[in-house]
């Protein structure tokens, strides 16, 4: 079938779509919060007396430890999930499948980091 | 998904027709090029021609017309002032884009490999069809949108200072080198503007003259149109003029996040 809308109706498309640079936004806002916390993460585990169960929960259940890895785990999956977005964005381009996969990219990211940090509770609160 | 092969028809045959040098050249040099007439039916192929630097103009551009003149008249392209001002001649050339006129055959090593702008449809041979690049431009809007009456006795006032915004900006001759040589461009050539539009809306998004930053801005804002630059800076690297569409585009962004904070 040949197109008849002019090249300049495809290029104009359905518009803008008034939304992008929110995204843009907090994508450089959580990278930069990420900054710090997985610096925090990498000397408390350097730091930490051993790597077995007793001494890892013992860590896990400070007040200190668990905020701060409940912050990683919320703002890292939230960060994952709009990194992930940019992606499929660039390279799928059937809307279809480009949807779906947005679907399953948030659905993905709020599964995990839930799971993440209902474990932190657990032996945060556990005492 | 995004193309990351070739259709079955666009696969390149090398196995094309070969042009020897005259007898008695000394200075060869062998121009491979990206041959394709969509009438034909057949694949695209690279002919190869010898050419004789000695009986020949410095740049890659003079080869092509001593080959269209002197060798094989059927190979198509695009060319006008031969100075790099007109943008035509805009093609690969030894794997980046830019302009046959302008680019030097002694700056290139071994064979001069010359291939159309990427990722655009091929009217015949170096031809490409540029529709959607111009229709991109045109999207923008690009000329002076202002509410503010011009003076009925001269021209509308801008300071050296507001002029100088423009440097960098307007300079653009829409050769299409930075779009096509753009990834995120290949992947998304109907929904993202690609860096010459850009570039082109920065010029009349800073022009001190236009009081249309918020519209302009508006239509911008979307995930596709602005947003699939990830600072790849092919355009940078490519553009025969020496401009740096990934720069606007960087304080188009900026533009946006700063009206909002």
């Amino acid at each position: 079938m040949k197109r008849t809308r002019t090249p300049l109706s495809q290029v104009k498309g359905l518009g803008s779509a008034k939304e992008g640079t929110g995204h843009f936004w907090v994508q450089r806002l959580t990278a930069l919060a990420l900054v710090p916390l997985v610096i925090w993460l990498c000397f408390a585990i350097a730091a930490l007396p051993g790597m077995d169960y007793v001494s890892v929960r013992e860590w896990l259940s400070q007040p200190t430890t668990a905020i701060l890895m409940i912050l990683l785990i919320s703002v890292g999956f939230f960060h994952a999930r709009l990194g992930l977005q940019e992606v499929a964005i660039d390279y799928i381009s059937d809307h279809a499948v480009r949807t779906i996969t947005f679907i399953a990219i948030t659905f993905g990211a709020a599964i995990l980091a839930v799971t993440g940090i209902f474990s932190v509770l657990r032996i945060a609160l556990a005492g | 998904m995004a193309e990351f092969t070739l259709p079955a028809n666009s696969i390149v045959k090398t196995n094309g027709q070969v042009f020897t040098a005259p007898e008695g050249a000394t200075n060869v040099r062998t121009f491979k090029i990206y041959r394709y007439d969509p009438d034909s039916g057949e694949n695209p192929r690279v002919d190869s021609y010898d050419i004789d630097l000695d009986d020949c103009g410095p740049m890659v551009l003079d080869a092509m017309l001593k080959i269209k003149n002197e060798i094989d008249s059927t190979l198509a392209f695009r060319r006008s002032c031969r100075e790099g001002i007109c943008g035509s001649c805009a093609m690969n050339i030894d794997g980046g884009n830019g302009l046959a006129c302008t680019t030097s055959i002694a700056d290139i090593e071994g064979d001069v490999v010359i291939y159309p702008l990427p990722h655009q449809p091929i009217i015949k041979d170096l031809v490409s069809d540029l529709t959607n690049f111009y229709a991109q431009y045109a999207s923008i809007e690009p000329w002076l949108k202002s509410d503010t009456p011009a003076p009925p006795d001269r021209e509308r006032l801008q300071s050296p200072e507001d002029r100088e915004k423009l440097d960098g900006a307007y300079e653009c001759i829409m050769c299409a080198c930075c779009s096509t040589s753009c990834p995120s461009y290949w992947w998304n050539p109907e929904r993202y503007l690609g860096p010459a539009a850009l570039l082109a809306s920065y010029r009349w998004l800073v022009d001190s003259r236009d009081d249309a930053t918020g519209e302009r801005l508006d239509e911008l804002e979307d995930p596709y149109k602005l947003y699939r630059c990830h600072t790849i800076m092919n355009c940078a690297q490519v553009c025969p003029k020496g401009l740096n569409p990934a720069k606007a585009i960087a304080e188009t962004k900026r533009m946006m996040v700063q009206r909002r904070l």
